[in-house]
């Protein structure tokens, strides 16, 4: 075993020897807890492991060197926007005015905070081209739910109770199907046209008096750009329904596209996608919602308000009885809206610009390369916006090699693998975005790895259907995973499978 | 732009390779109706100019108050082992791990995380996280119903207000019904949920029940009668949801000691700062027979072709991306890097210092209540609290503002936060937890003694904002 790189750990339990750690707070007086009835008390101890420091930073660092992340290497993972998370936004997140203030602290005491919260609200405001941003969603999901909510009360606002029915791409994802469930309503899945784009004749067969919403990612998850959104729209408010769009991919408009103004009536934006929030290994996100003027009195509680005087207040509870109520608890995930700011600020205007034409120069590039390479499929050979599709079908008839198969070998090469079999509509589907923030040098280099792979895959197909081979551990068990799932620490965890180290 | 590395020559060759000229071309997609003009926005800020900004803006808000301010989210010393694991890379720049063999440093700490959580709330499965406590809450309150196949759930009043209105949002949107448990108007268990009440509401079995859903300690700090309110809902075919935080579980009983069916809660007291709400890490756990009902990611452990232990996210045939409408939620991203700190706030504290912390926080509530009673001010309920409690004070939002200006965040006004509990019209919720200092207590009692005891205060004041 090698004494630097990625090493496997033993679980923090197996590190655990009573006695150790400690010394980290006061110990309370010994009659701390005698007021407490017997009724209350935890018979023993929660059994936590004992580790000391030392340990325990060995652990984590060892354990976050098993990962790859954006500041370790390229992580072209389509729809999820892997652009540089800049380290000046860790800093304006720590900063202890933003840091230790409390959410229910006063509003004569949180001036610095609802500022940047108004402010940011603005800037939204105009890159959505909407009338009204809510920051209080925690993920893009959770703004979609927030979104549909909004347009379920404003139909039921109007008496039209009816309107039961929401409208997705088979392309979408997966969250959108499942919001519209949450919603209590139905969804209406329409096939995408030949070309990738959505079926305006589809939509518009299926548009009618029980349609609620039609949900739109554009561009889509195909990486285009819906041309016939003009159209689209107006066919949804003919038939009077709302339009809600999936801002994940804001990141290829900025700029160039204003939602609001095309005629969407709410969108959701994921700041750890387009404002380069950190993704955490899996969140924290947030995802502010945008909406017009139909759906600004539906907005969650509490806003954040600005004051004649140019003081900052929140709205206070039953202030606006339209509202849909509450999404979360307290205002929204500050911390991250923070770092979003701070984003913004960085860019400007025009760095914002910049960002779309660069993040859409590379993706196109890329996949120009891969297109001249003959080694993959293209799908949709026209011009893409922030991201692309390639297709590994041929590669499978003629080598059995999969896509699966071409991902895992990408982690030998020390590249993250692209989204894939997503779309689900989409055969042996690779969807690759390289983003704004890698040079042209990274995107060669991956450009040439996919194209050694689609080589190997004919010359050794079994090195590529084994791989990777170098990553810490090789290809799961999933279904032994699934079958006898073992999702939390007991001692005897220890005997069916051998402690590492 | 800022990050950006392309020279100008790099953007030429990438254009060249295209067979372009300009990058307008990359656009002709947009349909010329719908372009839009330049983004008014301000132009790029150096980070030197932004960092001073920023530090200008979090100069405005005040929090070096003597604060006993709780009602959800408490402050707590937190390790610098903590924050300094957290800023590696490699931790907070990585996403979901859907490439298992180069993530493995991710998917051992959620695993981790769901095996400390277990310990504390004892029960077998925990979600990798949820957005926050209201929104776990919300979900656990709707795995009630799939998984009884029933539509009402009943919640307590003395259950966070903030979660109350979560649940109201998500039951109102699912079609399902939510009806609310009232408190104890007074005597020894004042302030905590009627289990009379709830107990008739049970016995109505024409709108049978799915779950009932209590906090221990109660929005109030009061400590609730978990073991009964469990049974009752138990005898009526219902499920039992705690709704916990998680530090007080070091000394309280855990949701598995009363047979809590599932269990909900705000995780950011485990080493995550207020930061005015978030990001913060909602708690779900439940027993095994519950697993697939419960939403958002599972971490497992397994094995690699080799046979060497390895970690994966599992039964995902629960999830969005891929059962889409049939899944049971929409949540994708997370809240896994709070777990992560949570993991590493338990590990540096360890089981020893963790109770510590609890315990602490208790004798401080009670150095607290002490020299609150010595000027005048006594608690608004009478039952066992942990570290936070209600107490009674004339014109109370008129007092707190006052004590404001004297560098005292004297909690929470509870006129503003439960409107619709008029028995707390005058009362205030303060708490104390280990970063509490005897100067803070004493510099809080002089103060509201002070202001009790000046002339303005005996009158009525008026609330201008």
């Amino acid at each position: 075993m090698s004494a630097s790189g990625p090493r496997l750990q033993p679980t923090l339990f197996e590190l655990s020897r009573p006695g150790r750690g400690s010394g980290k707070v006061p110990h309370p007086p010994k009659d701390a807890l005698d007021r407490l009835p017997a009724e209350h008390r935890r018979d023993a101890p929660a059994a936590l492991p004992e580790v000391n420091e030392p340990e325990a930073v060995r652990h984590f660092v060892n354990l976050s060197q098993m990962n790859h992340a954006v500041d370790t290497g390229f992580y072209p993972l389509g729809s999820c926007t892997m652009k540089w998370n800049p380290k000046v936004n860790e800093w304006a997140a720590r900063q202890p005015g933003f840091a230790q203030l409390h959410p229910l602290a006063p509003d004569a005491v949180s001036q610095g905070t609802l500022q940047l919260l108004w402010e940011l609200e603005q800037i939204l405001i105009e890159i959505s081209g909407m009338r009204a941003v809510t920051l209080q969603p925690a993920a893009g999901a959770h703004g979609e739910l927030t979104g549909i909510l909004m347009i379920r009360e404003y139909h039921r606002s109007r008496g039209d109770t009816n309107r039961t029915d929401v409208l997705v791409p088979d392309s979408a994802h997966g969250t959108n199907p499942a919001t519209a469930t949450m919603a209590g309503l139905r969804t209406i899945s329409i096939k995408a046209a030949p070309n990738g784009r959505t079926d305006l004749e589809a939509f518009r067969t299926a548009l009618g008096p029980s349609t609620a919403a039609v949900m739109i990612t554009n561009p889509s998850t195909m990486g285009l750009f819906e041309s016939q959104v003009g159209e689209l729209l107006e066919a949804v408010h003919a038939a009077g329904a709302l339009a809600y769009m999936d801002g994940a991919n804001l990141n290829a408009i900025l700029g160039r596209f204003k939602p609001g103004e095309a005629g969407f009536d709410v969108m959701h934006i994921n700041t750890h996608k387009t404002f380069s929030t950190p993704h955490g290994g899996g969140g924290p996100g947030a995802g502010p919602v945008a909406v017009g003027d139909k759906l600004e009195p539906f907005l969650p509680a509490p806003r954040v308000l600005r004051e004649p005087d140019g003081s900052f207040r929140l709205e206070r509870a039953g202030e606006r009885p339209t509202s849909i109520g509450r999404m979360r608890s307290f205002v929204g995930s500050t911390g991250v809206l923070v770092r979003a700011y701070a984003y913004l600020r960085t860019h400007g205007a025009s760095g914002l610009a910049e960002i779309t034409d660069d993040a859409v120069l590379a993706a196109n590039y890329l996949k120009q390369r891969l297109a001249d390479s003959g080694a993959y499929d293209i799908p949709f050979p026209g011009v893409c916006k922030h991201e692309f599709i390639a297709s590994a079908t041929s590669i499978k008839k003629k080598t059995g090699v999969r896509t699966l198969d071409i991902a895992k070998r990408l982690l030998d090469h020390g590249f993250h693998a692209p989204t894939v079999y997503f779309p689900l509509t989409i055969d042996e589907a690779m969807l690759i975005e390289p983003t704004e923030t890698e040079s042209v040098e990274t995107l060669d280099a991956f450009a040439d790895a996919l194209i050694a792979i689609a080589r190997e895959a004919e010359s050794d197909p079994e090195v590529v259907r084994t791989a990777p081979h170098t990553a810490p551990v090789r290809r799961l068990d999933e279904a032994g995973a699934a079958r006898n799932p073992n999702l939390r620490w007991r001692p005897a965890v220890g005997d069916w499978t051998p402690c590492p180290d | 732009m800022a990050y950006g590395p392309h020279t100008p020559a790099d953007r030429e060759r990438m254009l060249a390779a295209l067979g372009m000229d300009s990058v307008d071309e990359l656009f002709a997609d947009i349909p010329k109706p719908l372009r839009s003009g330049p983004l008014r926005l301000d132009p790029p800020e150096p980070e030197q100019l932004l960092m001073n900004r920023l530090a200008g803006l979090a100069a405005r808000n005040k929090v070096d108050l003597a604060s006993f301010l709780g009602a959800g989210a408490y402050r707590h010393f937190s390790p610098p082992l903590v924050d300094q694991i957290l800023l590696r890379g490699e931790w907070y720049t990585a996403y979901t791990p859907y490439q298992p063999e180069v993530s493995q440093g991710t998917l051992q700490s959620i695993y981790e995380y769901e095996s400390l959580i277990a310990e504390l709330v004892g029960l077998d499965v925990v979600s990798a996280s949820h957005y926050d406590g209201a929104a776990a809450t919300a979900e656990a309150a709707l795995m009630t119903c799939r998984a009884t196949g029933r539509g009402r759930v009943l919640v307590s009043r003395a259950v966070h207000p903030h979660y109350r209105e979560v649940l109201r949002t998500y039951f109102d949107g699912a079609g399902l019904g939510l009806e609310e448990i009232p408190l104890v108007a007074d005597g020894d268990a004042a302030g905590t949920t009627d289990l009379a009440a709830l107990e008739r509401r049970l016995a109505d079995a024409e709108n049978p029940i799915a779950g009932v859903v209590l906090a221990q300690p109660n929005f109030y700090g009061l400590l609730e009668h978990m073991a009964d309110a469990s049974k009752l809902a138990h005898d009526a075919g219902a499920l039992f949801v705690a709704v916990v935080e998680p530090v007080s579980l070091a000394v309280l009983a855990p949701p598995g000691a009363y047979a809590a069916d599932i269990a909900a809660g705000e995780g950011q007291a485990l080493g995550i700062p207020p930061q005015y709400g978030g990001p913060y890490l909602g708690i779900l756990a439940c027993t095994e027979p519950l697993v697939r009902q419960i939403p958002g990611r599972l971490v497992g452990m397994t094995a690699d072709v080799d046979g060497r232990r390895a970690y994966v996210m599992t039964l995902q045939a629960r999830e969005q991306h891929i059962r889409r409408e049939k899944a049971a939620s929409n949540i994708c991203t997370n809240q896994t890097l709070l777990a992560l700190a949570a993991s590493l706030w338990l590990s540096a504290l360890g089981p020893h210092g963790l109770r510590d912390v609890a315990a602490l926080g208790a004798a401080r509530a009670s150095e607290l209540e002490a020299a609150l009673a010595s000027v005048g001010v006594a608690r608004a309920h009478a039952g066992a609290y942990l570290n936070e409690f209600a107490i009674r004070v004339p014109n109370a939002p008129a007092v707190h503002r006052e004590l404001l200006g004297r560098g005292v965040l004297a909690g929470l006004v509870l006129a503003d936060a439960v409107p619709d509990e008029p028995g707390l019209a005058d009362a205030l919720l303060v708490c104390a937890t280990e970063v509490t200092t005897g100067d803070d207590i004493a510099t809080f009692a002089r103060e509201i003694g002070e202001v009790l005891g000046s002339p303005a205060s005996r009158e009525p004041v008026g609330v201008p904002a």
